[in-house]
């Protein structure tokens, strides 16, 4: 390594060693906490039982992990729809660039490769484990060993491996194997490129002509930067024309003075205007509601351009009748409840937000909910400045 | 032209104040310089939550990437965790499972290391052509920032894994916080030789976006075993073969088989400018061509770099001498001639490993491997000095 000095091999040793006493008491810890660790160097201390077992929970391929537990296709299919459809669509085929559960048999050496659990997966220890720890995507671990055997069912049976009244459980967990098992190789790329590309290269007279055989610019898929160039370039104007007019020094020092004395005073100005101006708005909550809103931003827009996601998009959700936005698809529950009078206001949507699946039984909403009535109040009121 | 006003006239920054020291207690690069900003490209990613973005590498120069505007990937968003709040276990099959707190790990004896970090998939989009026009967007899942941290061997020994014992076979499994638990599973042996377990970049706090408080960083391997928020790790007697390792960043052949453990970025470099969007504005005359070059198997030894589209080839300048699995800037000082270029340059690093073009990697690979493109970059630069991504014969 690069001019590093070495490291302490046995810290112990080093620190008990004759005639560096400095060292030793300097790597002691000064205060033993409740549990020491007896390490070498007695820092941290025991991990409990309970932590272990709350924190470790990847499961392996040979089952190593599986809590004992039980569910079923059907049962996994109505869960896949409350849960997993709004992204992964209903028969696990995948909505816009979500990824793609089902399908794509036989498609792994042909052009763009369909690559889901039953074309690519070598493992379901994998779909188990990834259901279970990080699905549903904005309220991880919220599902129940049984319910993520059920779920893991279902993707089995819409990937055309098991029958409809199958039923997966810790038992009967290894037996499942999955179709693209053996279809991986360990990096060989030390015995299949490092030689080729290990040759001493070409300098000179390497080739004849040079063709353009492709561009990017035909394809232009480059996202467009015009208008933070656009910005960028009027500014630099700005700043050239200001400066291409140069003030006397006085008058230039007199005006910056001006300008900054008009902003400090303009800014309070404005921000008292400001909760008149936006319609008698709480705008603290308002601010408070754009970080909470963080929570539900993976599945829902709002402001300019807001399009429906996962979720509906929420400008003007507050007086519309639940379920109420053309063209999203709602569950039943949620359109049937919107059709029988029931609107968006400060009041249902509280109740919701405490409990989404409580108020609305059978939403596709997988969000657990908001625990605390200031974070509700703050959304409520963030909702409300996109409803005006 | 007559005399430069900007010159013979006083102008109001040489006479005026400027801002006071307490003016930004932490500053933001000045305005002029606002467009040097990670971007990201929509179509890629479902979701902004579950994405990445990449790193302006076609406005920087030097070799570290400052926090601001490395790039990011995220698999659950980028998640507020406090220095407080933290807890590192380390479990399995060691003689005294532990759990540390931040304060904890600030105590053990720490090193510092300059690495760069490379999303498998950078340069991803090129295996099917010329897609994405710039260096940001086809070379920027990188950065290179210094690190302090404490050797994940430290760690574990003072868990108690047995490092005099027969440790083959053994592997780590390392998992984040955030709602992904990211988790990855690296061999015994890598674990073991440099992996840093690290809370300081380039000198100050891990920002937000990059693991705060506390992040793995495994050098010259696929930036996603770079575990952020890390919160576990696991000494296990085989790999756990989670999502991240199996159904992502593996790498599909011609044939339909695909590699899994493709774990070491190969040597690779691109020419940050001119590029796409760094193009020359001053014409024909003295020209800095400059650009990156890194490997994950050791030290860049030597950069070649072509105008012609590879007829004709010359050995680039390094700035510094490599540095083992860290970004090496290079430069080639041109006198151009005002016609069309075809740039290309080409690493070796101390290995004999020599950057492939992308008939080379094709040749072995197919065209569906989604990761570990580490061909051959070609920018077209035009008479006027405008630049674009291209491949060629």
């Amino acid at each position: 390594d690069r001019n590093v000095t070495p490291m302490p091999t046995d810290v112990r040793v080093m620190g008990e060693a004759p005639g560096n006493p400095d060292i030793g008491f300097m790597l002691r810890p000064a205060v033993a906490s409740t549990m020491p660790s007896d390490g070498p160097m007695g820092i941290g201390r025991t991990a409990l039982p309970e932590e272990i077992a709350a924190w470790d929970m990847d499961v392996s391929p040979n089952g190593t992990g599986l809590p004992v537990g039980s569910g079923n296709v059907e049962d996994g299919d109505a869960l896949f729809q409350d849960y997993c459809a709004v992204c992964h669509g209903v028969f696990a085929e995948g909505v816009d660039n979500w990824p793609k559960l089902a399908g794509g048999a036989d498609t792994l050496d042909r052009e763009d490769p369909l690559k889901t659990v039953g074309s690519y997966w070598p493992y379901l220890s994998t779909v188990w484990d990834y259901v279970h720890r990080s699905m549903p995507f904005g309220n991880a671990q919220s599902l129940s060993a049984d319910e993520v055997y059920a779920i893991t069912a279902y993707i089995l049976y819409s990937n055309d491996l098991v029958e409809d009244d199958f039923v997966l459980s810790n038992e009967n967990f290894t037996e499942i194997e999955l179709p693209n098992a053996n279809g991986f190789i360990i990096d060989d790329r030390d015995q299949t490129e490092l030689p080729v590309f290990s040759q001493e290269p070409c300098m000179e007279n390497c080739k004849d002509t040079v063709e353009i055989t492709m561009r990017a610019t035909v394809l232009d898929v480059t996202p467009d930067q015009t208008a933070a160039r656009e910005a960028f370039e009027a500014e630099q104007a700005a700043a050239a024309a200001s400066e291409a007019t140069p003030a006397a020094p006085e008058t230039a020092a007199a005006a910056t003075e001006t300008a900054a004395a008009t902003e400090t005073a303009a800014a309070p100005a404005a921000e008292a205007a400001a909760p008149a101006a936006a319609g008698g708005l709480n705008m603290e909550l308002v601010a408070a509601g754009e970080k909470v809103f963080k929570k539900c931003a993976a599945c829902h827009q709002v402001g300019e351009g807001a399009q429906n996601k996962a979720g509906p998009m929420l400008n003007g959700v507050m007086g519309r009748p639940l379920g109420g936005l053309e063209g999203f698809g709602y569950s039943k529950a949620m359109a049937e409840m919107g059709a029988a009078g029931t609107v968006w206001n400060e009041e249902t949507m509280s109740e919701f937000l405490a409990k989404p699946r409580d108020y609305v039984k059978g939403t596709k909403m997988s969000f657990a909910g908001l625990k605390k009535d200031d974070e509700i109040a703050a959304i409520n009121e963030y909702l409300k400045s996109f409803s005006q | 032209a007559g005399p430069d006003p900007l010159i013979t006239e006083v102008q109001p920054w040489a006479s005026g104040l400027g801002d006071g020291v307490d003016a930004t207690p932490y500053g933001m690069p000045i305005k002029f310089e606002s467009d040097v900003v990670r971007r990201n490209v929509g179509w890629l990613t479902a979701d902004v939550i579950s994405s990445i973005n990449f790193t302006p590498i076609h406005a920087l120069d030097g070799t570290i990437t400052p926090q601001g505007c490395a790039f990011e990937r995220h698999h659950s968003g980028a998640i507020e965790l406090s220095k407080k709040d933290y807890r590192l276990m380390i479990n399995g099959l060691v003689d005294r499972p532990l759990v540390f707190t931040y304060a904890d790990l600030e105590r053990f004896p720490r090193e510092q290391h300059v690495y760069f970090c490379e999303c498998a998939a950078n340069t991803g989009m090129e295996w099917a052509g010329a897609q994405l026009n710039g260096a940001q967007f086809t070379h920027g899942m990188i950065h290179n920032m210094e690190y302090t941290g404490v050797p994940l061997r430290t760690l574990l020994a003072e868990a108690g894994l047995d490092m005099a014992g027969d440790l083959s076979g053994k592997w780590v499994y390392v998992e984040g916080a955030d709602a992904s638990s990211n988790g990855r599973s690296i061999p015994m042996e890598k674990a073991l030789d440099d992996v840093l377990v690290a809370f300081k970049a380039n000198g100050e706090a891990l920002r937000m976006e990059h693991g705060y408080p506390v992040r793995l960083v495994v050098p010259g391997w696929e930036g996603n075993m770079w575990v952020k928020w890390l919160r576990r790790i696991e000494v296990m007697d085989g790999p756990v073969e989670s999502r991240e390792e199996t159904s992502k960043y593996t790498d599909t052949l011609a044939d339909g088989t695909s590699r899994k453990w493709t774990w070491v970025m190969d040597a690779k470099s691109v020419i940050t400018s001119p590029s796409p969007q760094s193009p020359i504005h001053h014409g024909k005359g003295p020209l800095v061509i400059t650009g990156l070059a890194w490997s994950g198997r050791g030290a860049i030894t030597r950069v070649d770099v072509t105008t012609d589209g590879g007829k004709t080839w010359q050995q680039a300048r390094l700035a510094a001498p490599g540095q083992a699995k860290a970004l090496t800037r290079f430069y080639f000082d041109h006198n151009w001639d005002g016609e069309e270029m075809l740039l290309q340059a080409r690493a070796h690093d101390e290995t004999g490993y020599v950057q492939p073009t992308k008939t080379q990697l094709r040749d072995i690979r197919g065209l569906n491997s989604v990761y570990h493109n580490n061909c051959i970059q070609t920018w077209w630069v035009k008479p006027n000095g405008e630049a674009e991504n291209v491949e060629i014969s």
